[in-house]
């Protein structure tokens, strides 16, 4: 056994046990950074002196605190969280210097929980790409074939929890940025439903839609993060106030009398044949563990990625209005009135990428098109929601492919934004409705590569989502598998 | 063509951006390619369909109303590009 290539809920009974330190496993993990950096580069930055002080700390404080979930336990947090004192970049340059004056609230329960920060991973600028190919600092690489995407926004956190160069991780999802580099780097990801935890001191990309969840190395890591990160937070009016449970109750639970439903319009050209299978087969699996499988419809799938990119960049393109060169981030020097420092603030602070969708949601909300694009977008976002809520009755969980392929190689998107958009089918629509989702890895291509299952489960059902993945990895290896690195 | 070079170069107005004339072909180029896709949503008739703008049924949400301390002046002027440690300073308005 490595020490790095523990999951939390190992690591934690051999810190519990005595049979380590969390000194000794943060500079394991640390020297595995080093060696591996230079071909992954899931990192934006580190806090070494800080993550080691507290390693130290925890090991002097003994491990006896039921409250401390997460003691002694390193991680990884996606650099669109506010980490006070520590650098948060959100993987763009505008903010390349900012040093948050104050914690994200998951970012604080972490913390209280007993969990040692490492670093800020990577990834795409404002969260906006699905390949991490839009950091402005430089790409992450998957680490099961360095010349593949890892997939993204988060795919520094995917790429860090795979490579074992951290024990778990958190990002956050927007239409798909937790599920689909989960998916790609052949981990679990899962994004809660909205509402379910608390955004404030997420550097916020589009507020309708942002949720920050767990990508962890198996399913019990998931339902232990969620436990600690769920919950109302008056900082954030849209957290919902609803009691917590304890995730991992039911995770035993088997999948006798769990009806699990097939979306027809998942399974659509465009879906690869070798991950078509993977999720064909997982679905037997399910079904051999007791769980029926039925077919259903989810109508408007296919309006899913149009109405995202309209509602998205509308959002963001209001969001990131505060980057204005004014009270932090980027200034440029040489405008000479006000209105000139900001343009030239912003166009040199922000990347293509975001430009693109700023440009794209300030024309939908513009006068004379909002209600064809904005209101029309918003409708089709009540049609999706109802296509749940219907399905919903005849089944517990949705069961789909996380993508229509596997992680695609550097460079082959990068220039064309529209098939960058079409990538994240499958993510979208549970993005838009507001439930749940998660992706567990269902098996690996013949080259290697791994793909994704997604189980979408009903608003704040998040535990039926957790229960059948349970059910499958504990009778798959799938999750066992490491890239060679 | 949903959106002309000109539209393009008003929309970058509106959003305090400056684009390249190269910024501009490709910008007014790709988004007509997706605006052009985006033509999908008219296949549906959305007609007393009520606009989802929020997912989970909240309404307002309300606190009491209590003062607390506030962040220091200092911690929040320390990202600032330029400040006079009172306040931030900006070019010249008037």
């Amino acid at each position: 056994m490595k020490l790095y290539d523990l999951t939390i809920h190992e690591l934690r009974r051999l810190l519990d046990q005595g049979e380590t330190t969390a000194e000794e496993v943060t500079g394991t993990i640390y020297e595995r950074i080093r060696m591996l950096e230079p071909k992954v580069a899931a990192y934006l930055s580190l806090a070494e002196k800080r993550a080691m002080e507290e390693a130290r700390s925890w090991d002097k404080k003994g491990y006896g605190d039921t409250t401390k979930p997460l003691a002694g336990v390193p991680l990884a947090v996606k650099d669109v969280i506010c980490t006070k004192g520590i650098r948060t970049t959100c993987g763009s340059h505008i903010l390349a210097n900012f040093v948050p004056p104050y914690d994200a609230t998951v970012a604080l329960k972490l913390k209280e929980a007993g969990g040692i920060l490492l670093g800020k991973t990577n990834m795409d600028e404002f969260a906006m790409g699905s390949s991490n190919e839009n950091s402005a600092f430089h790409p992450t690489r998957n680490p099961w074939n360095l010349d593949r995407i890892p997939g993204g926004s988060s795919g520094g956190s995917a790429a860090a929890v795979a490579a074992d160069e951290c024990i778990a991780a958190v990002g956050s999802d927007t239409g798909g940025s937790i599920r689909q580099p989960a998916s790609h780097c052949g981990v679990v990801g899962l994004k809660p439903t909205y509402g379910r935890v608390s955004r404030y001191g997420l550097v916020a990309f589009a507020s309708s839609l942002d949720q920050i969840g767990p990508i962890t190395k198996d399913v019990t890591d998931a339902a232990l993060l969620l436990n600690v990160i769920a919950g109302y937070d008056q900082r954030d009016s849209t957290s919902v106030p609803r009691q917590v449970p304890d995730y991992r109750e039911n995770l035993l639970e088997g999948l006798a009398g769990v009806t699990v439903g097939i979306p027809r319009e998942y399974f659509v050209e465009g879906l690869v044949p070798e991950v078509e299978r993977a999720v064909r087969q997982a679905i037997e699996t399910l079904e051999s563990l007791g769980a029926r499988a039925i077919e259903v419809s989810l109508p408007h799938t296919e309006y899913g990625v149009a109405a995202y990119y309209i509602i998205a960049p509308a959002e963001a393109s209001s969001n990131l209005a505060r980057y204005d060169g004014v009270k932090y981030g980027y200034r440029d020097r040489e405008g000479k009135t006000l209105m000139e420092m900001y343009r030239k603030s912003r166009s040199e602070g922000f990347g293509a990428e975001v430009k693109r969708r700023i440009m794209l949601g300030t024309y939908a909300l513009s006068a004379g098109y909002y209600d064809a694009y904005y209101k029309k977008a918003l409708q089709v976002r009540t049609l999706m929601r109802e296509d749940f809520l219907t399905a919903f009755k005849q089944c517990q969980v949705l069961v789909t492919p996380v993508a229509p392929t596997v992680a695609f190689p550097l460079g082959e998107k990068v220039d064309d934004p529209l098939q960058m958009y079409l990538s994240d089918v499958f993510t979208l629509p549970a993005s838009l409705a507001g439930i749940p989702g998660l992706s567990i890895p269902c098996g690996f291509t013949s080259e290697g590569l791994p793909i994704g299952l997604q189980i979408l489960a009903p608003h704040f059902e998040e535990r039926l989502a957790l229960q059948v993945a349970y059910n499958f990895e504990q009778n798959t290896d799938f999750h066992l598998r490491r890239p060679e690195l | 063509m949903k959106i002309t070079v000109e539209e393009v170069e008003h929309v970058a107005r509106l959003a305090r951006l400056e684009v390249s004339t190269e910024e501009k072909q490709s910008f007014t180029e790709q988004l007509n390619e997706i605006l052009l896709y985006m033509e999908k949503l008219n296949e549906l008739d959305t007609t007393g369909v009520v606009p989802t703008s929020h997912v989970v049924d909240l309404h307002n949400a309300f606190r009491e109303d209590i003062v607390q301390e506030s962040m220091p002046r200092t911690e929040t002027l320390e990202n600032a590009p330029e400040d006079n440690d009172a306040e931030f300073v900006v070019p010249r308005v008037l």
